[in-house]
């Protein structure tokens, strides 16, 4: 038993010094990585970064060069997908064209030989789950993309896997149903109680759903964490400025980076230990908060905590604690 | 001037259309549906048994001397049979060929390898049934030389050597457009099944071959017809084996109409097959 960032208890997934390489590309450079049973865990970084051949590793598309990945204590990094016990949601959703929304649910228990009354009444429930009752006789050519979404989720979460793995679930959805369908998965999974692995490179995702995120660069995990500490103490100038918006400054020879909400503008007060003497640039609102563009001797500034009246042009201070910051190499 | 003959045309839609398909139809209609239109009029006159003559006569006695001659009902079947085991055969070889060409190979070699499947369809018909006429000889042929010692034996001329030459021939007109079906199939519908506990063959059988049954009929319609309407084959390498193509080719210069009653047989059969398709559904999604 341990506890890691609110999670706790037993290791379900254990990866060890994972490597693949594709030509000279090494995909995945070493990865080593503890999953707990139950978690909403995030593999969260850039196009590129390894975080989806680690995943269809763990599913078993795609077969490590060197490390392990073991399931439940054992070892499955060199049995074939259909040995394992994982269900995957794919980025596309993957679903049969020739098949109706039920035979698609029921397709992994047919599979398994599971009684077809069985079969029926669990297709049933899972598409009850998903919120999608009267729709098992469509095409999936019938359903909209977040129907669609709703039907690869169902047909993973039928067969109870004890790991799901979602690959950019959420990536084809327009804004609006992606907000959505965030909560909604995010319930889904605390009430099915799965461990859920997911996939993206949308930070904004990876912090609203996740219990922990393991931000991947180069082929490596470079930091893990809880969303909280991922945002307010990463450990390079990297995750800083992939996950959430952050100022760029150089300061007493040092580069230092800085969130725009650690940063008041004002045109006479100070608040806490630096500050920085500047034009109001621009003003720009995006609905929730207002970017305050502020030009100063070392680089455009942004602050989303402004002080008193405040008009284009103005000549402003910029502040904040020096403990906000974080020391970037 | 150019460019007001294209603005007028712009304006005349029309007009457009009637430029664009005028050639095409017409040849559609005077050299394509004419031409079986006569095959299916004359199919129904006589001639005349001194002069040879045909007879402009409406008259069912050809349909009638091939419903009831024992002799013909054989060689119909008899071709029907080896135009389904030619199928079959090229199906059963395409399919693991056009799935490595499509699915486990590089994309240089899948170049490669489609370029190699085209390559036979440069020769000439002729030279490659000959080709096989030299493999096939009883006693001193290529194949009696290379297998002989190990006690397998040319079949010899007759229907098993021209159900193999035919499949040889008719191969690459299979594996095409099994290929272009497996290559528009998304892996991730592979990869969903052994994600869902599928082994190969299951995957195979629930999700490949239904996706892919579209190219499998288109295939089949090249085999199957073109193994219907053959007879050089058979002249050459069939023994005394006849197909209907023969007994076309044996009638046409003595009793024409007769030649054409019996070349309607291949027509039907085709027209039927492809009613039969279309009632599967599988078309639709061409």
């Amino acid at each position: 038993m341990s506890k890691v960032g609110g999670v706790s208890g037993t290791v379900i997934v254990s990866i060890k010094g994972l490597t693949r390489s594709f030509g000279d590309v090494h995909a995945v450079a070493g990865v080593t990585l503890d999953i707990y049973e139950g978690e909403f865990i995030t593999l969260l970084g850039p196009s590129g970064s390894g975080k989806t051949t680690v995943l269809r590793m763990i599913a078993g598309f795609d077969k490590p060069d060197s490390g392990s990945i073991e399931l439940g204590g054992e070892d499955v990094s060199q049995l074939p997908p259909f040995e394992r016990d994982v269900n995957t949601v794919f980025q596309d959703y993957a679903l049969f064209p020739h098949m109706n929304v039920i035979s698609n649910i029921e397709y992994g228990l047919k599979v398994k030989g599971v009684a077809k009354q069985e079969c029926s009444a669990r297709a049933l429930e899972a598409l009850k789950q998903v919120r999608l009752e009267g729709y098992g006789e469509r095409k999936p050519s019938q359903l909209s993309g977040g129907q669609r979404q709703r039907v690869a989720l169902a047909r993973a979460l039928v067969n109870r896997p004890s790991v799901l793995l979602l690959d950019e679930p959420l990536g084809a959805l327009d804004l609006k149903l992606r907000e959505q369908m965030q909560i909604e998965l995010k319930e889904l999974q605390r009430e099915v109680g799965i461990t859920f692995i997911f996939v993206t490179h949308d930070q904004e995702e990876a912090l609203t759903m996740s219990d922990r995120i393991a931000v991947f660069n180069n082929g490596r995990i470079e930091q893990l964490g809880t969303p909280r500490e991922i945002y307010a103490h990463p450990v390079s100038a990297f995750v800083s400025e992939f996950v959430g918006q952050t100022n760029r400054i150089s300061i007493e020879g040092m580069r230092i980076n800085i969130r725009p909400e650690a940063i008041t503008v004002s045109k006479s007060q100070t608040s806490g230990n630096r500050s920085l003497q500047g034009t109001l640039r621009d003003v720009i609102f995006v609905g929730s908060t207002t970017r305050y563009l502020v030009d100063t001797g070392r680089g455009t500034i942004i602050s989303v905590v402004p002080v008193g009246e405040l008009s284009l042009g103005d000549a402003v201070t910029v502040s904040w604690e020096k403990e906000k910051e974080f020391l970037v190499q | 001037m150019l460019n007001s003959l294209s603005n007028y045309f712009h304006k005349k839609q029309r007009l457009r259309l009637i430029a664009l398909l005028t050639t095409p139809v017409l040849w559609l209609v005077v050299a394509y549906l004419g031409a079986l239109a006569m095959l299916l009029v004359t199919a129904f006159f006589t001639i005349n048994s001194f002069t040879g003559n045909v007879i402009q006569q409406f008259n069912l006695g050809n349909f009638q001397d091939m419903l009831t001659d024992v002799a013909y009902k054989n060689v119909f079947l008899r071709t029907l049979g080896i135009a389904i085991s030619v199928t079959l055969i090229c199906s059963v070889l395409a399919i693991p060929m056009a799935f490595y060409m499509a699915k486990i190979t590089g994309p240089r070699s899948q170049k490669i390898l489609v370029a190699l499947v085209l390559t036979p369809l440069w020769a000439s018909y002729l030279v490659k049934i000959y080709a096989w006429r030299t493999m096939l000889e009883p006693g001193n042929g290529v194949l009696d030389w290379l297998l002989g010692p190990i006690g397998i034996h040319s079949p010899g001329f007759g229907g098993p050597a021209i159900v193999i030459g035919l499949s040889y021939l008719w191969l690459p007109y299979m594996i095409l457009p099994i290929y272009a079906g497996l290559e528009r199939l998304p892996n991730n519908l592979l990869d969903a099944s052994g994600d869902l506990g599928a082994h190969n063959f299951y995957t195979f059988r629930k999700i490949i071959l239904p996706l892919i049954f579209p190219s499998l009929v288109a295939g089949s319609m090249f085999t199957f017809s073109l193994s219907l309407g053959d007879y050089i084959t058979a002249q050459i390498i069939g023994g005394k084996l006849q197909m209907l193509g023969n007994v076309v080719y044996q009638n046409f210069s003595i009793n024409l109409p007769f030649a054409a009653t019996i070349a309607m047989i291949p027509v039907s059969i085709m027209a039927l097959y492809l009613y039969l398709v279309r009632r599967t559904g599988a078309l639709a999604s061409m």
